[in-house]
């Protein structure tokens, strides 16, 4: 064992665990096949605590998108694209578009995960636009 | 004890706009006052109090403020901007079981005078939001309703004009409405959609104003309401519910919380849309007034585009809705439910002077939308 703590909280700490790997990762119910994000204790269909991990193909769809032109993040400069995914796995992520055509990014693009470096914390999953 | 019909006997503004005279709790202590003697009541009367952003145990600090030594009924229900409209809702029970008898509900804020408006919000890196959305700097709350807006645009054909006819009636009620922060100044479509992007497809001019402002709402006895200086008003029916504060857990972007309030609310009075002369619909964003005539049956889902079109609920028009200006062009001190149960009350009792719906108007609504677009709390009024 490392002395860092694991990043996230005792739920959430293994989404952030394969975040450092590079992996997205989202929950998924043995006992009734249910996935679900943001991580929970319990199945929210079945209400089962046999609820583990699955790794996702990181391939998604642009469900909504919305230009911010206004400074959240300090040296986070607007405008940016900040999307609502659909994985192909099903769960939706709230997740920033990046890369070069971010901007153009619209509904219903096929986008696939990319990973952002943190100082602090683990990498951040954020989506590239797919090559049409 | 059989159940008691209930009313809103007063109401009062406080202050608005640019406050620096006032502290939020003497601006409180002014409306609370002249709500009051509208209901031909005093604070020796009070014995319910409902508030909410009024600090930690924001009860405690306005009851002791105001001298209220007599409280058995307490609620500080935090719906965001429609907890004021859930008040109400909790009200009407509490007054008609005879938990209370005179209720009182205030806010008043001056997160403009004070600047304690922020983009940069710190979040507990731990909580789920702080993981998992903050970092993606969606602007609160402004993207949230940015996204919802884009969805609908999707799924049907929503464009920005008609959003921006939403905008553009309700400042041209803000031009009958002397104490509207836009008053004087006239607004059309090309104005809203030419407008700087805040959060696309959303313009400045789809966001409402940031003001100071407060007010007071006396909830008590149809019996008490008799002997009230002004006429009282009945509160036919409320309702209230909640979606989701996590934008990506939404179910459905393009279905509020307003589908289970306002259904609640309209059951409980016996009423349907077609009913309504009068609305007040809580105009955070122009998109939260498009969502409230679709969830509340003013017309299908994905119609309300077209539903607005051609100034329907500007003066004049089939529907008049934000009537005071609304939070678009009044004023939006942070949170605007109360000010929505003010002009509903001001509007059935017809005082509403130049901004006065004709034919005088039977049935009024106000429906607050809280949050992320995360709540909403509906009550019926009805003269």
């Amino acid at each position: 064992m490392s002395g860092a703590p694991p990043y996230g909280d005792p739920v959430t700490a293994p989404f952030w665990a394969a975040a450092a790997r590079h992996e997205l990762v989202v929950q998924e119910c043995g006992a009734c096949g249910a996935r679900q994000f943001a991580p929970r204790r319990l199945c929210l269909a079945c209400a089962s605590d046999d609820v583990g991990w699955l790794t996702c193909s990181g391939a998604g769809t642009v469900h909504s998108v919305t230009v911010s032109h206004l400074e959240v993040i300090p040296g986070l400069a607007p405008p940016y694209p900040v999307a609502i995914v659909e994985l192909a796995e099903g769960p939706h992520l709230l997740a920033r578009i990046v890369g070069d055509d971010a901007l153009a990014a619209a509904i219903g693009d096929a986008v696939h995960v990319a990973w952002e470096p943190r100082e602090d914390a683990p990498p951040l999953p954020v989506f590239r636009r797919a090559a049409p | 004890m059989p159940r008691r019909d209930v009313c809103i006997a007063g109401v009062a503004e406080s202050a608005l706009g640019e406050v620096h005279d006032e502290t939020e709790l003497s601006m409180v202590q002014l409306a609370a006052r002249n709500a009051l003697a509208e209901a031909g009541l005093t604070f020796a009367d009070v014995d319910g109090l409902a508030v909410n952003f009024m600090g930690e145990q924001g009860t405690v600090q306005v009851g002791e403020y105001l001298g209220l030594h007599r409280l058995r009924w307490l609620d500080s229900t935090d719906l965001g901007g429609a907890a004021f409209e859930a008040h109400v809702h909790h009200a009407l029970t509490a007054v008609a079981e005879g938990r209370c008898e005179v209720a009182l509900v205030a806010y008043a804020s001056r997160q403009r005078t004070r600047r304690t408006r922020t983009f940069n919000r710190v979040v507990d890196p731990y909580s789920i939001p702080g993981q998992f959305e903050y970092p993606h700097a969606l602007p609160p709350p402004v993207g949230r309703y940015a996204l919802i807006a884009a969805r609908h645009m999707h799924e049907f054909g929503t464009t920005s004009e008609q959003l921006a006819e939403i905008a553009v009636a309700a400042r041209r009620w803000a031009n009958r409405n002397p104490k509207a922060w836009s008053h004087g100044r006239e607004l059309t479509v090309e104005d809203v959609v030419s407008s700087r992007l805040i959060s696309s497809p959303l313009h400045l001019r789809d966001c409402c104003l940031v003001t100071d402002g407060g007010g007071a709402v006396v909830v008590t006895t149809a019996e008490r309401g008799r002997d009230a200086a002004k006429r009282a008003v009945h509160v036919l029916g409320a309702g209230e519910s909640q979606t989701v504060r996590h934008i990506a857990e939404s179910r459905d972007l393009t279905v509020s919380a307003g589908a289970i309030s306002g259904r609640e609310a309209f059951a409980q009075a016996g009423i349907a849309a077609a009913d309504v002369d009068v609305l007040q619909p809580y105009d955070s964003f122009t998109i939260t007034v498009l969502m409230a005539l679709e969830d509340l049956g003013f017309c299908a889902k994905g119609e309300g585009g077209p539903f607005v079109e051609g100034g329907r609920l500007a003066p004049d028009g089939d529907l008049p809705a934000m009537t005071s200006g609304g939070g678009l062009s009044y004023c939006h001190p942070g949170a605007f439910g109360l000010f929505l149960l003010i002009e509903a009350v001001r509007q059935l009792r017809g005082e509403a002077d130049e901004r006065q719906v004709p034919g005088d108007p039977e049935i009024a609504v106000a429906h607050g939308v809280g949050g992320y677009f995360s709540t909403a709390a509906t009550v019926v009024l009805g003269r």
